[in-house]
């Protein structure tokens, strides 16, 4: 049975039940932890590392931990600030990241992130690697430059009877995504739609869409990613929500 | 083909939690695992093509191309390189004819590099068709290559005699040498086959698990999790069926104890794995064993016959009803990271050897998804010394925190390298004296993912309470560029060996070592030093230990050796470009046809 | 007191951030009151005639010209600035950053498929600058003080960060105006 808990985020005393992840906790009480492989209603897996916070003095991933009682979080600090930005800078550098020629511009959480983080250019040397872009499926594209390799599509998409369509192949910096060819031949417009919002950056992309919404519309055009939740706990209403 | 491909999964019963025994019978018989061999797999086991395809590509000995009827898998890592190994690099691509990373045109030998394979006392070695060939010269490549053209059997190709103990024995006749150098009265002293079992007979799961937390034994992994407190979890953690790891995944470049351990105590690291069994419930023991030692196969697998027929393990072990266990051997197929328990696990069940998210713990949930312990070869082996002897005598032993002994695996620029079976709260300096070291410019101490320590550290004590260490002990003479021979290449071994998974293990490690090239090659600003030492330490926010000391080679020479580093940047430029007009121009002006104009640009 | 020096060039790049920065309307009257300008395209005067205390550079180097150039603004110009992506990340032309130079070069004047039959040649006059085997950041060059983002950065962002770097004042650049595309 899940019970009621009491724990703090830099100093600011929250609620939760336990059975829930710290990143969620945080949530509830309108305290944004950014991260950018965790999904709601998608396993965790704390991949990208953007979402490590300081837990009783130790660096924790939130999407991972379960808050329990008594936890001191340190979220919102000069330190994990730039650890969170180095990842992110880091995520730049690693693949090709053309954001002005990317569908998913405007609705990426990578480049949302950096936008929160700031980042006007990553601190690190610029790698252009060679990736391959696969359109041989019929209504996916994956385009390898642009992936995180956060395993959100391994995690969140399967077929009817519980077959992975995506999967990691290789490891370290050689890292790819693969699509099972035969199953993802006969993708239903509707996993594939889900795929690619899946997808956090342009990695996956519906074919035959794109460029839909008009700049200045999109989802991180005017308000930074995160900002929904902290709305949330500035409105009226917010303690109730919380609760 | 078809069919013996059939055969090797239905020997497994198509079972996609056995997939490594799959692909690692299906590498054996074949040379390769192909796309019929994955589709067949995908198709028999239920699972999707990408399943296959994720595992195959995570494990180094794994490979969808033919790879050579010979095999060589040459090791890589800073000592053999140290002792030797390029020159016998370029011997094997002399009298191969074709160079590393590819296979001769003939298809007859295939040229491979490798990580550590655990033979750092004798190296230059490699590894041709599962069968180790230490302390390789010019000469013995030659011939080596000459009898391979002859078509003899990997086991002929042999040159020198087999090697010392039970190397020699009938079941391993290998060359590998022992070099034990010091015995102690814990993992090497005396030992009687059976002899744990039967003392199990008088003691209760509860006696155990108190006698191995009185002793203070901790795990000699490396991490020293207290032993009697995981059995203790793993004994309190509700489950149908519980299973007991043994960890002989002996990755960390430099340590190659547990190899010495299960050549001379197989049978007590046997019965302390059935001791840890009959503590915490378990009537299931997996030795996860390393692929590099693949040659012990058919000597641990006799040895465990063996007791099995001596009711040593089994059914009711000595006489004691109830008391079952067995033990199988599960292969890795080359991954340092699944020495991390809970890779380990994962690779066990068939999968990439990705770390888990924890919690849950392995007590708890681990293999199958049932309370599992993992221990080391030595942590066993020294459990069931401690159940012979009692947590007094083994208190006795080493330090307070540190109770009994440690072995360690010493190698690099020492007169006697080999394995020492020490106190805890030996110094430094004590060891370097034994191992026959003189001009020492630094130790590394725990492998990679441990520390460099220099001169001004050498009374530092091996010990928790000071420099704790999985045993791996690398020395490095004053004749060594620290940072070109050994840092870098540890940097590119974890680049190599990293799963990939957790973001900053995955780039920040390519970024680091970029970094580290930019200074070597003379073009370093003060900015460099700070970044190396402010980038790399994102690297504490990976998920397990691997990803967290990836950048440890860079780290503790930063901090203990940082004199190597200031003599390199120049000091009177804020700004280096690493950027180099002839080249950047070189191809296009080929292409066209003109002769670079470099003046004035 | 005389007014800041600014110097502005365009390398590798589509000019799109040189239009951006008149697209600060009015404000260009501004611009005229508080600062000079020197070598640009926008006075068009073609050398430096004395040293500048901003120099703004649009694109990234592809080749021997752009690197010449931008050493000669580093040389110049107390501060440097990247402005838009090509300049920051090499932007659009370094999509070719993935294919080797020689491929490149003879799809665009050999094989292509807007190539006209006859002499077919890849231009090798010594007067034409030299190709690099890859476009490159400007601050992988020489060393660059601030970045200015977008494709093209929007001019509100141009106008804030100018005003702030010749008057010494905290940027403090609005969330809406700082974007990647």
């Amino acid at each position: 049975m899940n019970t009621a808990i009491t724990f703090t985020i830099d100093g600011t005393t929250c609620t939760a039940e336990t059975g829930m992840y710290v990143i969620g906790a945080a949530q509830k009480n309108g305290i944004y932890i950014p991260s950018l492989c965790n999904m709601d209603g998608v396993a965790p897996r704390g991949s990208c590392r953007v979402c490590t916070v300081r837990i009783n003095g130790k660096l924790m991933a939130a999407c991972t931990t379960p808050v329990s009682e008594g936890m001191k979080i340190e979220n919102d600090t000069e330190e994990l600030r730039d650890l969170r930005s180095q990842i992110i800078e880091t995520l730049f550098v690693e693949g090709n990241h053309f954001c002005p020629s990317c569908e998913k511009s405007g609705n990426c959480e990578l480049q949302a992130l950096a936008y929160r983080f700031k980042i006007m250019v990553p601190r690190y040397p610029y790698r252009f690697p060679v990736r391959e872009i696969d359109a041989s499926n019929p209504k996916l594209i994956k385009d390898h430059n642009r992936c995180i390799l956060c395993k959100r599509c391994v995690r969140a998409i399967k077929t009817k009877d519980g077959k992975n369509l995506f999967a990691f192949k290789n490891r370290g910096h050689k890292l790819a995504i693969i699509i099972d060819p035969s199953l993802a031949s006969s993708i239903t417009d509707e996993l594939a739609e889900r795929a690619s919002k899946v997808c956090p950056v342009g990695a996956l992309i519906k074919k035959e869409t794109g460029f839909a919404q008009p700049i200045g519309s999109r989802t991180y055009d005017r308000s930074p990613i995160g900002s929904t939740v902290e709305l949330a706990a500035t409105s009226p209403n917010a303690k109730e929500t919380a609760l | 083909m078809k069919l013996s491909l059939e055969t090797i999964i239905d020997q497994y019963r198509a079972d996609p939690t056995r997939l490594m025994d799959i692909l690692l019978d299906i590498q054996s018989a074949k040379g390769r695992i192909g796309r019929t061999a994955i589709d067949l797999i995908a198709k028999k086991c239920k699972i999707s093509v990408v399943d296959v395809e994720q595992t195959v590509s995570f494990y180094h000995f794994f490979s969808t191309e033919p790879r050579g009827r010979y095999t060589v898998y040459l090791n890589n890592s800073v000592v053999a390189k140290m002792m030797g190994s390029e020159k016998i690099a370029r011997a094997f691509e002399k009298e191969a004819g074709c160079t590393f990373g590819s296979v001769s045109s003939d298809g007859l030998i295939g040229l491979f590099e490798t990580s550590c394979i655990g033979m750092n006392d004798q190296e230059p070695s490699a590894i041709i068709n599962n069968v180790v060939f230490p302390n390789l010269t010019v000469h013995s490549v030659k011939k080596i290559i000459e009898g391979m053209r002859k078509g003899k059997k990997v086991s002929e190709l042999q040159t020198v005699k087999p090697g010392d103990g039970n190397n020699g024995s009938k079941l391993l006749t290998t060359a590998i040498s022992n070099n034990i150098r010091k015995k102690g009265p814990v993992i090497f002293s005396e030992y009687k086959q059976g002899e744990v079992v039967k003392a199990l007979t008088t003691l209760t799961p509860q006696v155990i698990i108190y006698t191995m937390k009185k002793s203070g034994l901790r795990g000699r992994g490396g991490a020293g999790f207290p032993v009697g407190l995981k059995w203790e979890l793993c004994r309190k953690s509700a489950g149908d069926k519980k299973y007991i790891f043994c960890n002989a995944d002996e990755g960390e470049p430099g340590t190659f104890k547990d190899r010495v351990i299960l050549t001379e105590r197989p049978q007590l690291l046997f019965e302390g794995m059935a001791a840890a069994g009959f503590a915490v419930g378990s009537d299931q023991g997996i030795l996860y064993l390393r692929f590099e030692y693949y040659y012990l196969k058919e000597y641990l697998e006799a040895i465990l016959d063996d007791m099995r027929k001596k009711k040593l393990l089994g059914k009711n072990i000595a006489g004691r009803s109830g008391f079952n266990f067995t033990i199988r051997i599960q292969f890795g197929a080359g991954a340092y990271i699944c020495g991390e328990e809970s890779a380990l696990i994962e690779s066990a069940e068939g999968k990439r050897g990705e770390p888990r998210d924890r919690p849950p713990f392995p007590v708890n949930k681990g293999y199958l998804g049932r309370p599992t312990v993992i221990n080391n070869v030595e942590t066993l082996c020294a459990a069931a010394k401690i159940l012979l002897f009692g947590e007094d005598w083994y208190r006795s032993l080493g330090t307070p925190q540190s109770t009994g002994t440690k072995v360690l695996s010493i190698s690099g620029d020492c007169l006697y390298p080999g394995i020492y079976e020490i106190a805890w709260g030996s110094t430094i300096g004590e060891i370097l004296e034994m191992a026959g070291a003189e001009k020492v410019q630094a130790v590394l101490v725990g492998g990679p993912s441990g520390s460099f320590v220099g001169p001004a550290q050498f009374n530092r004590k091996l010990c928790y309470e000071d420099l704790a260490t999985g045993g791996s002990f690398i020395i490095f003479n004053e004749s060594r560029d620290l940072l070109k021979d050994a840092v870098l290449n540890f940097t590119e071994f974890f680049i190599e060996e990293s799963c990939g998974s957790c973001a900053p293990c995955r780039f920040m490690t390519v970024i680091l070592k970029n970094k580290l090239e930019k200074l070597l090659h003379g073009k370093g600003v003060a900015q460099d030093l700070v970044d190396l030492e402010k980038w790399s330490s994102i690297m504490q926010a990976n998920r397990c230990g691997l990803g967290q000391t990836a950048a440890n080679p860079i780290r503790t020479t930063l901090s203990n050796f940082n004199h190597l580093y200031t003599v390199l940047i120049r000091t009177n430029d804020d700004f280096v470009s690493e950027f180099d007009l002839k080249s950047a121009v070189a191809d296009s002006c080929a292409v066209a046809g003109r002769k670079p104009m470099l003046h004035g640009a | 007191m005389s007014k800041p020096v600014i110097a502005t060039a365009s390398l590798a790049g589509c000019f799109g951030c040189h239009m951006s920065i008149l697209d600060i309307d009015e404000r260009i009257l501004d611009l005229i009151e508080l600062v000079e300008f020197n070598k640009s395209p926008v006075d068009d005067i073609k050398t430096f005639t004395k040293m500048c205390d901003v120099g703004i550079i649009e694109g990234g180097c592809c080749n021997s010209e752009n690197v010449h150039v931008l050493k000669d603004f580093r040389k110049n110009c107390g501060i440097l600035v990247s402005l838009g992506e090509c300049a920051i990340m090499g932007g659009l032309p370094a999509l070719r950053n993935g294919i080797p130079i020689k491929e490149c070069l003879e799809e665009a004047y050999l094989h292509g498929p807007t190539i006209e039959k006859g002499n077919k040649i890849i231009p090798n006059d010594d007067e034409l600058p030299m190709i690099l085997d890859r476009v490159y950041p400007c601050h992988e060059i020489v060393k660059i003080d601030y970045f200015i983002p977008g494709c093209p950065p929007r001019a509100d962002l141009i106008w804030d960060a100018l005003v702030s770097l010749v008057k010494g004042t905290p940027m403090n650049l609005a969330y809406e105006t700082v974007k990647y595309d």
